[in-house]
């Protein structure tokens, strides 16, 4: 059974995942184009039992996720780039300690302040590389109001599941966007809860070690009876500092490993009509909508033309790529900056693809006409 | 160490990294007597630091132990405790940790009267990097990145954590240890969020920078200058001047954080 269809904004959207997916604490601080995130958070949260807490900045909120999921409740916090940029110290820390959370970035055109009401997607190099080191992380992109509502709970589930932050890396118009939802029943939604150790078979329980041989650490909560040390620093499995070049390298290896050996699971995309293709767009976000748009009016005209929407930005689908058919020519990367997700295509291309860019950077979505005519034109040319 | 001390130390991971005559592991001491007088639940006792020397503390703490980012121990303890209002949360941070890059948390923390004790660990300078200016190294005073003398005025900490908000203010030091506990003590049963801020040395660098001899003669000089509050309310503007002031300087009860928000929930609740 399904809800009652209603007209849901992006934002909301977000919210009612992150409850549905078992959220009860969010902090964060104010920024357009997130904050009605953090608005409808306030009011829903308290009305489930859970904690919202809106923090002197955006730093402090996301060290109280980190501090709140060790205490064991489900927790994210929402933002737009300038936030985004403050929290990645914090981001990171969650990385090497990997403590469970979601961070939304509403994404606005940049650099710096930038342009804080209009739509960018600018951000999708800070989403992997934003805070320092080597560290794995998973970001998602959603394209539609429900899909808003889907993969908020996606997002929870996979960063509960692998003890990893998750970005759920959104754009002003998907945020802000009006849509007619019907949201699913929740007795079917699907949540994850992080892992347990189990202590029948545990004699001593190191908060680090990789007990069932996926990477992922069972964990225990703070204040559950089993203390244990976390820290920011290079850890062995009891979680302590060490300066060991093998204990560092295995670490590093073992946080990569545990996201490099689940693509499959982690990783999502939807094709149409790429199984004959010559020129596949590709692209996420509103982007991707224009895209299918353009798509379904060129196919009418016959143009052998498809798309390729990415809902998982990282780890990048880079087998859906070279996955393309063979009668694939040209791959088209439209995204609403300069060209950030474009290089990462070109590394999966490899030469195989003519890879070309359509960007706009300019606080102005890319609309299905521009991508009619940026599909003509390589088509004209190949 | 008393044989029933050592069930909350880490003994396998000491010995600890502070140097020979710092004031650092006295503290530590102070807050593990403190806890143990008190017979504080150990398990839901969460021990939290940001970086620098005080902040290697927890890790030698058989508690519930986290070990942040630089400054921002407050922000996580403020999440641990609202998550969790039945963990005893107990801040352990440096003078440059706390007032400096964690200013704004520390100012924060006060005003909402969140229930965690947050012990300040104020040698005056910043150990872990090496010897550079706090925001609590005193005027005229030397560092390695104020060769020529500091021209920064340096924070009251405890007039800041009043004016700001905090409930319960103290100030101690790593001589008067007894007093130190007992302050830490009622810190701990406080409800809401108390500061204590503790005077330390620092041979290492402060003092070597400052010519201040042995960690005895600087012990020596917390004693020869700490006065009393009761004993400064007499003395005169230029008597204080150089001067520790140490004791209770505030205590109030006011509503706490974490039970606002249960009222908020109950609110929140009811009306649906």
């Amino acid at each position: 059974m399904t809800s009652k269809p209603r007209l849901m904004q992006g934002n909301e959207a977000c919210v009612e995942g992150a409850i549905a997916a078992g959220m009860r604490f969010y902090a964060g601080y104010p920024i357009t184009p997130s904050t009605e995130i953090a608005e409808i958070a306030a009011e829903r949260l308290p009305k489930v039992g859970g904690k919202f807490i809106q923090m002197e900045d955006e730093i402090a909120s996301m060290g109280a996720v980190i501090g709140a999921s060790l205490a064991g409740l489900k927790a994210m916090t929402a933002t737009s780039g300038p936030g985004f940029s403050l929290k990645q110290e914090n981001l990171g820390f969650a990385c090497l300690t990997e403590v469970p959370c979601v961070v939304v970035d509403v994404q606005r055109g940049g650099p710096s302040t930038g342009q804080p009401t209009m739509p960018a997607q600018g951000d999708v190099m800070q989403a992997r590389w934003g805070t320092h080191g080597d560290h794995p992380i998973i970001t998602l992109s959603p394209s539609y109001v429900r899909e808003v509502f889907d993969m908020t709970i996606r997002a929870f589930n996979l960063s509960e599941k692998y003890r990893v932050p998750c970005i759920l890396l959104m754009d002003e118009v998907v945020g802000h966007l009006r849509e007619r939802v019907e949201l699913p029943d929740p007795a079917s939604i699907k949540v994850i809860n992080r892992k347990r150790p189990d202590f029948s078979k545990i004699e001593q329980y190191n908060p680090y070690q990789d007990y069932d041989g996926d990477g992922v650490p069972p964990m225990v909560n703070f204040g559950e009876g089993v203390p244990y040390h976390v820290t920011g620093l290079i850890h062995d499995i009891t979680g302590f500092p060490s300066t060991s070049p093998a204990v560092t390298e295995y670490l590093i290896s073992r946080l990569m490993r545990k996201i490099n050996d689940n693509l499959d699971d982690i990783i999502d995309y939807e094709k149409l009509y790429t199984e004959d293709a010559e020129t596949v767009v590709v692209s996420f976000g509103s982007t991707a909508r224009s895209a299918i748009r353009a798509a379904k009016i060129l196919r009418k005209e016959g143009e052998k033309v498809g798309v390729l929407r990415l809902k998982t930005i990282w780890p990048f689908p880079h087998k859906a790529i070279q996955e393309l058919a063979p009668t694939t020519k040209n791959i088209i990367v439209a995204e609403m900056n300069y060209g950030q997700l474009i290089e990462v295509v070109e590394a999966s291309a490899k030469g195989r693809f003519n890879v070309i860019g359509l960007n706009k950077f300019n606080g102005e979505l890319i609309s299905p006409d521009e991508v009619i005519a940026k599909v003509r034109e390589v088509n004209k040319n190949a | 160490m008393r044989k029933n001390l050592e069930k909350y130390f880490r003994i396998d991971k000491l010995p600890h990294i502070w140097c020979p005559g710092c004031g650092h592991g006295i503290i530590t001491g102070a807050v593990v007597r403190a806890i143990d007088n008190l017979k504080l639940d150990k398990d839901k006792i969460c021990i939290v630091s940001g970086i620098g020397c005080s902040s290697r503390a927890p890790g030698y703490l058989n508690f519930n132990t986290l070990h942040t980012t630089h400054g921002r121990a407050l922000a996580f303890a403020t999440g641990l405790k609202l998550a969790n209002p039945d963990l005893k949360v107990i801040v352990l941070t440096g003078d440059g940790d706390c007032t400096a890059i964690g200013g704004n948390h520390f100012i924060h923390a006060c005003r909402r009267n969140i229930d965690i004790t947050t012990v300040v660990f104020n040698n005056s300078i910043y150990g872990m990097t090496s010897g550079q200016y706090s925001p609590m190294t005193p005027a005229g005073a030397y560092a390695t990145t104020a060769p020529y003398g500091n021209i920064d005025r340096n924070f009251d900490l405890c007039k800041l954590a009043q004016a700001s908000g905090a409930t319960y203010v103290a100030r101690g030091t790593v001589y008067h240890v007894p007093q130190l506990i007992k302050i830490i003590e009622k810190a701990l049963q406080h409800k809401g969020f108390s500061v204590v801020e503790t005077v330390s040395i620092c041979p290492t660098y402060f003092g070597r920078k400052n010519k201040m001899g042995s960690p005895v003669k600087m012990m020596e000089m917390l004693r020869d200058n700490s006065v009393t509050v009761k004993a400064a309310e007499k003395m005169s503007r230029e008597e204080l001047a150089n001067k520790i002031v140490i004791g209770e300087f505030y205590e109030e009860n006011a509503p706490e954080y974490t039970e606002e928000y249960k009222k908020i929930i109950q609110k929140a609740q009811g009306e649906e």
